[in-house]
Parts: C-alpha cells; sequence; structure tokens
C-alpha cells in the first residue's frame, strides 16, 4: 500500500472516531497501588531527576559553547587538550553518583524478592492468547478460570465504537483480596508471556516449563488492568491483564459462589441440552475462544476455516477429538482442559450448525466425558 | 595485488570482481541505504497501522512480521553494513595503507549480504509469512511455533553474520599490519581505533549468533530441545545465548559512531579533541564491559537476587565510560571556533540525543525500576535514541562530512540544513512521546492499543512520517552532488579536517597511498 494512501485511510477513519477528547495522556509511571510500586515510582523519580539535573548542566555547557564559542564571532580557537586531572574527576563523580543510586535500588530489588509467607497463592498460566487462573488449596478441586479479551472483533475492526476499556476487558477477571500478601506462580502453556499489572509493580515472564514467582499486596480495592508484555504471536496485543482487588468479605464470598458454581457444572454435565441453548452457549464460546483463529464467520484465518470443513460436517469423534486433543505442532490446542464438558459440547455443536455447516447434529456434554473416557 | 596504475574496469564487472576498497565501500553505503529506505518501508507501514486504535490497515500476524523484519533489516542490513562501508572507505585512506589487507574476502563479504537479504526478504512470499517473532527471535516462538519460512531466516542470519566476520577480519589485519610507518597505535585516528574494537567484538559474538540460530536448526529439524523444557532444555537459555551477542551487538552499531563524531567535532570547532587516549581507554572499557552485562535485557525472566543485582551493578558502570566520551566532545567544542556546517549539526545531534538516550539507558539499568519499563514503549524509545539518532545520525554526518572527498563535489548546504532539521523535529516528534506512552504502560510489539494512548501515538506517526519523508531529500541531495554539485579540488576541504585523508588529492584517485605516506605528528589523530 502506498504512503499515500495509507495516511488517507487513516485520516478518513480517524474523522468517524469520536473518542479523541476520552484520551487522558499520561505521561508518567503510575506509583499504583502497593508499597512496592510506590517504591518503584520514587526509585524512578529520583533517577529521572538526577539524569535531568545531568543534562541541564552538560547541555548548559554545550549550548553556551554553541552560542558563544562560534567561529562567525570571529572567536580564535583555543589549543588545550588533554588533563588527567579533569578525566579524573569525571570519571569519578559519576561513580559516585552511581554508587548513590546503586543503594535505593538494592533495597527495593530485596523485597521484590521477598516471596516468602504469602497467604494465598495463585497459578497464572499463560496461552496463546489468554490467561488462566487457579487459586491452589488443598480442597483437591480448586477454583480455576481462563479470563479472555472481551473486547469484540466489531469494535476492533471499527465497525463499532469503542468502549471507554477498549483491550483491556476480559470475560473474567482476576479477584484478589486488599491487604492480603498474595504470591502469584506464573508458568505457560505454549510460548513465552509476561504477566503485567502496571499498578501493581508486578510484571513476570511467564515461561513454558517454568514456574515463577512474584507477590503484590495491593492496599486500594479498585480494578487494576495491564497486559502481556512478550511477544507471544499474532494476538499478543490483545490478551489484557485485569485484576479485580476487593475486601476480604466480598472475595469470601465469590470464592463461595465460585465454588457452588463449579458444583452446578459438574452436575448439569449429565443433563441433556436443547439444541437451542447448546447453540446460544457455543457462539459465546465460539466468539471467545475459537474466533480469533478461526474468524468470525468460520471463514478461518490462523486455524482452517470451519465453514464447509470436512471434520465439522464430517464424523463427530474427529470434531471432537481435534478440539479436545489438538492439533500437534500447529495453533490448535488441546481445548480439552480448557473448556468444561458442557462448553465443549456446546462449541462443537455450535461449529456444525453455524456458519451454514447444518448438519443438525447435536452434541451432549455426556458425549464428550465418554469420549474422553474413551 | 598485481596490476596498479590503472583505473577501474568498465560496465558491470567493475563491480562484481572489483578488490577496491573505495568501490567495495561504495557498494555498501548504496547497499544499506536501499536496505534503510526498505526498513523505513516497513516502518511506515507499521506506523500507519497505530495511527490510531483500531485495526485499520493490516492483519495482526502481519504487522508482526512488520516488526521483525523492520528490527532486522535495519540492525543487519542498514546500520551495520553502513559502517562496514565507511571502514572501506576511510580506514586505508586514514592510516596511509593502498587498499584493505585482504581484498579478495573483502568483495565476498560483500557479495554474499545482497542474496542473504534476498533469503530473508523471500520469506514475506512464503506459506505461513515472514519471521514474525520479533527481531530477538525468542524460542519457542521462533523453533515450535515459528512458520516454516524461520529455515530461510536462519540462513540468511548465517550469511549476515559470515559477512560480518570476514568484514571484521579484514579490518583488524588491516589496521594491524597495514599502518604507515610512524602510525603508531596511539596516533590511529579514533575512527579507526572504533572500528579496531568493534571488529574484536563482532568477531567474538556473531559466532555466539550463529550457534544460536543454529541450535534453533537443531530444535525445528531435528529433533534436539535446546530450548524446550518438555525435552529437558530451556526457553531461558536461548536468551541468554542472544543477548550474550544482543548487547555487544549495541556497541557494535554505536561505537562506529563515536568514532565518526569524534573526528567531525573536532573538525567543525578548529581544536584538537579534547582527550583523546582517555577516548581510546573509554571505548575499551566500554566493549570490555558490553560482554558481561547481557542479562539486564532479562530483568524479569525470573532469575535469581544475586543474578539480578550483579547485572545491574555491571549495567550501571557503563554510564562511566559512556559519559567520559560525551564529557570530550563537549570539552572539544568549548572555546573552539565553531561552525555549523550539516555535518557538525548531525554530530551536534548526535550528542544531544545519544545523550538522551545513554540517561533512560541508565535507567533501565536499575532493575526493580525495569520491571515497569520492560517491553513497553520506553524501551523502544530508548533504543531509538541511542540507534537513530546515535548511530544512524552518525552516519548521516559522516557521509556529508566525507561525500566532497569521496566525489570532488560539494552537496548542498542549505538542503543539507534542511535535512537535519527535519530529521532532528521529525525524529523527535516520533520517539519522544514513546516515553509517555511507555510509562503509563503501553507494552512494545503491539498492533492495537487502549484508547489513552490515541494521541500520543497518532503523534508518533505523524513524526515517524516526516522522519521518513527527510530521507528523500537526503538522498536527492547525494545524487544530485554526485551528479552535478559544484566541484572541489581543495585537499582539505574543511578547513579544520585533520588526517592523512585530507592529503589526497580531491576527488580521492581510485589508487591511494601506493607509496606509503610519511606521518608525522600533525597528521596523527585527526
Ligand atoms: C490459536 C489459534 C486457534 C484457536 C484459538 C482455535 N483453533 Fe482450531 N485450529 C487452529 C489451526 C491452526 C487449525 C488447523 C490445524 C491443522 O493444520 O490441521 C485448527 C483446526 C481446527 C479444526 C479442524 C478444522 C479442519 O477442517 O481441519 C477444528 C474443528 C477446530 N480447529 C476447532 C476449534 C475450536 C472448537 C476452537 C475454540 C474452542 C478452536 N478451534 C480454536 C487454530 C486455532
Ligand atoms: C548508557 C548506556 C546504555 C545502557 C545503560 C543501556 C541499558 C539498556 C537496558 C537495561 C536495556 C533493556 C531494557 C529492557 O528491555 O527492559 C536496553 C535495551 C536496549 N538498548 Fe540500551 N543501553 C545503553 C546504550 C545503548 C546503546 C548505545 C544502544 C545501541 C546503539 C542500545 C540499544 C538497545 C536496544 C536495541 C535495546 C532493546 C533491545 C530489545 O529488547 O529489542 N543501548 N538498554
Ligand atoms: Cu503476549
Ligand atoms: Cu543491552
Amino acid at each position: 500500500m502506498s504512503f499515500k494512501k495509507s495516511l488517507f485511510v487513516a485520516g478518513a477513519a480517524m474523522s468517524s472516531w469520536p473518542l479523541l477528547a476520552l484520551a487522558q495522556n499520561q505521561v508518567n509511571m503510575s506509583p499504583g497501588v502497593t508499597e512496592i510500586g510506590a517504591e518503584i515510582y520514587d526509585l524512578h523519580m529520583l533517577i529521572l531527576i538526577i539524569c535531568v539535573i545531568i543534562g541541564l548542566l552538560v547541555f548548559g555547557v554545550m549550548f553556551y559553547s554553541i552560542i558563544y564559542h562560534r567561529k562567525s564571532r570571529g572567536v580564535v580557537p583555543a589549543q588545550f587538550h588533554e588533563s588527567t586531572k579533569v578525566e579524573i574527576a569525571w570519571t569519578a563523580v559519576p561513580f559516585l553518583i552511581l554508587v548513590g543510586m546503586a543503594v535505593p535500588a538494592t533495597s527495593t530489588l530485596l523485597e521484590v524478592y521477598d516471596n516468602d509467607e504469602a497467604e494465598l497463592d495463585i497459578l497464572i498460566t499463560g496461552y496463546q492468547w489468554k490467561w488462566r487462573y487457579e487459586y491452589l488449596d488443598d480442597s483437591g478441586a480448586p477454583v480455576a478460570f481462563f479470563s479472555n479479551l472481551s473486547t469484540s472483533q466489531e469494535a476492533i475492526y471499527n465497525t463499532e465504537d469503542k468502549g471507554q476499556n477498549y483491550l483491556l476487558e476480559v470475560d473474567e477477571p482476576l479477584v484478589i483480596p486488599v491487604d492480603t500478601k498474595v504470591r502469584f506462580l506464573i508458568t505457560a502453556n505454549d510460548v513465552i508471556h509476561s504477566w503485567w499489572v502496571p499498578e501493581m509493580a508486578v510484571k513476570r515472564d511467564a515461561i513454558p516449563g517454568f514456574i515463577n514467582e512474584a507477590w503484590s499486596k495491593v492496599s486500594e480495592e479498585g480494578i487494576y488492568r495491564g497486559q502481556c508484555t512478550e511477544l507471544c504471536g499474532a494476538y499478543h496485543g490483545f490478551m489484557p491483564v485485569v485484576v479485580h482487588a476487593v475486601s476480604q468479605e466480598e472475595f469470601d464470598s465469590w470464592m463461595a459462589a465460585k465454588r457452588a458454581e463449579k458444583a452446578t457444572e459438574l452436575a448439569s454435565a449429565s443433563v441433556e441440552m436443547s439444541l437451542d441453548a447448546l447453540m446460544s452457549e457455543g457462539e459465546a464460546i465460539y466468539n471467545t475462544q475459537c474466533v480469533a483463529c478461526h474468524g468470525a464467520a468460520g471463514e478461518g484465518g490462523v486455524g482452517k476455516a470451519i465453514a464447509g470443513s470436512a471434520v465439522a460436517l464430517g464424523d463427530i469423534n474427529t470434531h471432537l477429538d481435534v478440539s479436545i486433543k489438538g492439533v500437534a505442532g500447529t495453533a490448535m490446542q488441546a481445548f480439552g482442559g480448557q473448556l468444561s464438558d458442557t462448553e465443549m459440547a456446546a462449541v462443537i455443536t455450535y461449529q456444525r450448525n453455524a456458519f451454514g455447516n447444518n448438519t443438525g447434529d447435536v452434541v451432549q456434554p455426556a458425549d464428550v466425558a465418554s469420549y474422553k473416557k474413551g | 595485488m598485481g596490476a596498479h596504475h590503472h583505473g577501474p574496469a568498465r560496465g558491470i564487472t567493475r563491480w562484481l570482481f572489483t578488490t577496491n576498497h573505495k568501490d567495495i565501500g561504495t557498494m555498501y553505503l548504496w547497499f544499506s541505504f536501499a536496505m534503510f529506505i526498505l526498513g523505513g518501508a516497513f516502518a511506515m507501514i507499521i506506523r500507519a497501522e497505530l495511527f490510531q486504535p483500531g485495526m485499520q490497515l493490516v492483519e495482526p500476524g502481519f504487522f508482526n512480521q512488520m516488526t521483525t523484519l523492520h528490527g532486522l533489516v535495519m540492525v543487519f542490513g542498514a546500520i551495520m553494513p553502513s559502517f562496514v562501508g565507511l571502514a572501506n572507505w576511510l580506514i586505508p585512506m586514514m592510516i596511509g595503507a593502498p587498499d584493505m589487507a585482504l581484498p579478495r574476502m573483502n568483495n565476498w563479504s560483500f557479495w554474499i549480504l545482497p542474496p542473504g537479504f534476498l533469503m530473508l526478504a523471500s520469506t514475506l512470499f512464503m506459506e505461513g509469512g515472514a519471521p514474525a517473532f520479533g527481531w530477538t527471535f525468542y524460542a519457542p516462538l521462533s523453533t515450535t511455533y515459528a512458520a516454516p519460512s524461520v529455515t530461510f531466516f536462519i540462513f540468511a542470519i548465517h550469511v549476515l553474520g559470515m559477512s560480518s566476520i570476514m568484514g571484521s577480519i579484514n579490518i583488524i589485519a588491516t589496521v594491524m599490519n597495514m599502518r604507515a610507518p610512524g602510525m603508531s597505535y596511539m596516533k590511529l585516528p579514533l575512527f579507526v581505533w572504533t572500528w579496531l574494537i568493534t571488529a574484536f567484538l563482532l568477531v567474538a559474538v556473531m559466532p555466539v549468533l550463529a550457534g544460536a540460530v543454529t541450535m534453533m536448526l537443531m530444535d525445528i529439524h531435528f529433533g534436539t530441545s535446546f530450548f524446550s523444557a518438555a525435552g529437558g532444555g530451556d526457553p531461558v537459555l536461548f536468551q541468554h545465548i542472544f543477548w550474550f551477542f544482543g548487547h555487544p551487538e549495541v556497541y557494535i552499531i554505536i561505537l562506529p559512531a563515536f568514532g565518526v563524531v569524534s573526528q567531525i567535532i573536532p573538525a567543525f570547532s578548529r581544536k584538537p579533541l579534547f582527550g583523546y587516549a582517555s577516548m581510546v581507554y573509554a571505548t575499551a572499557s566500554i566493549a570490555f564491559l558490553s560482554f558481561i552485562v547481557w542479562a539486564h535485557h532479562m530483568y524479569t525472566v525470573g532469575m535469581p537476587v544475586a543474578g539480578e543485582l550483579y547485572f545491574m551493578y555491571a549495567t550501571m558502570l557503563i554510564a562511566v565510560p559512556t559519559g567520559v566520551k560525551v564529557f570530550n566532545w563537549i570539552s572539544t567544542m568549548w572555546r573552539g571556533a565553531l561552525s555549523f556546517e550539516t555535518p557538525m549539526l548531525f554530530s551536534i545531534g548526535f550528542l544531544v540525543l545519544f545523550t538522551i538516550g545513554g540517561f533512560t539507558g541508565l535507567m533501565l539499568s536499575i532493575a526493580p525500576a525495569d520491571f515497569q519499563y520492560h517491553d513497553t514503549y520506553f524501551v523502544v524509545a530508548h533504543f531509538h535514541y541511542v540507534m537513530v539518532a546515535g548511530a544512524v545520525f552518525s552516519m548521516t554526518a559522516a557521509v556529508y562530512f566525507w561525500l566532497p572527498k569521496w566525489t570532488g563535489r560539494m552537496y548542498n548546504e542549505t538542503m543539507g540544513k534542511l535535512h537535519f532539521w527535519v530529521s532532528f523535529v521529525g525524529f523527535n516528534i516520533t520517539f519522544f512521546p514513546q516515553h509517555f506512552v511507555g510509562l503509563a504502560g503501553m507494552p512494545r510489539r503491539v498492533p492495537d492499543y487502549a484508547l489513552q494512548f490515541a494521541d500520543f501515538n497518532m503523534m508518533s506517526s505523524i513524526g515517524a512520517f516526516v522522519y521518513g519523508a527527510s530521507q528523500i531529500l537526503f538522498l536527492y541531495n547525494v545524487i544530485a552532488t554526485i551528479v552535478a554539485g559544484e566541484k572541489v579540488s581543495d585537499e582539505k576541504v574543511w578547513d579544520g579536517a585533520e588526517g592523512l585523508e585530507w592529503t589526497v588529492p580531491t576527488p580521492a584517485p581510485y589508487h591511494t597511498f601506493e607509496v606509503p605516506p610519511k606521518v608525522d605528528t600533525a597528521a596523527a589523530h585527526g
């Protein structure tokens, strides 16, 4: 595309975009809502100010020279050069300034690394392109869920207005209690991701096969938003992190509700569902889990087309197999562990009946369960 | 070198078979400019997509191909070969040698470059697209999860690496063996010194890069698991190997740039460089330190705290010799008789903007603060201040400075100054706001962003188009100079210029210093 054309397209698109006024134009790091965050902010400001002062001095001398030591003013150039004393001074003084910076940096770093005595452990797993959160406990059936981008494709492709939290919103946020030391155990399922919430001052790489630790103690209730910060493939820009920090009571009741939800889910797995119910749930799941690769109209993209796909029109078992186990060596992941049996049944039913794939097939949660048993 | 005393051969064979350092230098310079335009075109696509929130022009996967190719082409195609071109032209003339020590290898090290880049560019047309894993190509995104074109990428890197290694062996051999009588090491012009040290860095780290891509090749095709935990390997190992190459690499890019401004600032200050010896020692210490700080790119991978502390302290130390350099340049200007022709303007632009990049580098070296900066636009701003305003500005200054010597014609000064001001303003409009969005939380390498980053991104894109357009002015000025510039015949060209290259006739004849010159102290370290 030509440069002119891109300018034109961008300009045209801009005029239809009314949100300019909303922009906040933050220019500095946020001190955030944790003690560590505030310390890091202070450190950042300290070093920034030192740099600015040195910069003003250095550039001051330079501009003085540029203004007053011009040939056009008829200056006769001095010929001085080499001075060991001066050289020693401008080596030693910066060194001492650096030592002065290293002291607070060291103490902050040691605090960042103090992972002991956490009151709550959360396992964070990066997937292409979503996060999974698991609240570790000894119950044997810990609360766990995936957190997907909830911004619509229409908003991304500019056919719908962009909301206030465009690209920074998820279907299900991580919930943590305030004033509690929460330890994050961070890993990944496929490639390297990085979990970052600026206001919590936590950024740690999620590395497949390894578990990193980080911690945070949020002091204010609120919603904090961040993003993946390690390039992790095509949709790296579309896997936000949203954290709800709530009071301990709120957290406890949320936890109880999650546990109850889990129990009903297990029970519902044996219930027969109607085609309509499966289709509507399936559509919702498709649009969060599959749409990035298979396209809003099943037309494909990173993944193969679902519309008219031999798999979606053919044997149900193959369809189950691909969706549950994935296709090794491709971006098609094993969704068996990511979706519940009900969700899996719904999305497969949806794929077999949407996009003109009118097979009329209904896949029930029990079918998924029995397929998994083998 | 058999037949002397003849001009260049005619036609295409002159360029294909040439062993003349000036011809080869010219080819390197043109090639790198072509790559600069290509990499710049990729950048324009990136900035057009980022002009405003939402996906408008390209798909996310293609966007990643653009960021990857932009980085690779700029680093390996534009900046590195441009300085090799400069070295080819200037080192023999600066040390009083008739040519490079290994002229046939010189030909070869240039001529494998275009096929290497052709191979890299061809990946754009392959199934699955070009590499999309960033110029740092972290595994396993670049191995298990990469498009099939990654194999071509690996071979392209091998070819570019071979070219660099041959080029640097040649420079080392030339500087060590071909100096004119009396040209002792401590009389070498700083450009030669910085290149000598750079060449050692290259010889040391390009094989490490070759090792990294070979391990990738093994992982992809031959069932090894260097970088996969599932097979007992470690993805972080990749990063250690990459940055063991990568950090020295950034100094490979900047040291010759230091050399260039150390030639130009004294010339337009009409005053010797303030501390020649300390500049040499500072360069050497930067080079040494550059080997032992690599993991400052990896503060967030989960290193033990002792490792973090070590890499933080070592990285902070680099600010000391870097500061020495900046102080020296400014003391050189102090009480000189300054004039502001285009090369000087670009050198002062370098000085100001590189120093800003050095400050942000110092900020990034503070490990706990880097947890907030890492992989955001703040880092993007940092490295463009050091690489574009550092390396590219100094390269541009070099072209304006030596072009009259090379061609015997003067460039258009007004247009040169215009080029400087448009570049300078465009550059800052592009990259200064990136500090802000980075601090406010915008990650790098994303094709789309949240609404609060919109204004600064739009500003950045506008600046980028301006900076991009200013390069057309440069190209025009250079071509106009070559074909119709006002003739210069003064050997010195610039009244303040010092050094052997200014003692040969203007334009520099095809063969220079067939008889070694006598080096007196006055001609030394210009
Ligand atoms: C990360 C990208 C990605 C996501 C997300 C994804 N897929 Fe896929 N999918 C692929 C790829 C790639 C293939 C092609 C694999 C191959 O080469 O055979 C594929 C193939 C398939 C196929 C077989 C199509 C055919 O004609 O061979 C089915 C069925 C399928 N996916 C279902 C799903 C479902 C259901 C979801 C959501 C729960 C989903 N996919 C989400 C990437 C993805
Ligand atoms: C005072 C000297 C410098 C210091 C202390 C310094 C420090 C750093 C640090 C700590 C990072 C990692 C930031 C992060 O990823 O979080 C970084 C990134 C980078 N620096 Fe510098 N730097 C300095 C000078 C330079 C120079 C001279 C160059 C090149 C000309 C350079 C090029 C880069 C590049 C390319 C990156 C980003 C690499 C990537 O992730 O893609 N830096 N620098
Ligand atoms: Cu990511
Ligand atoms: Cu580095």
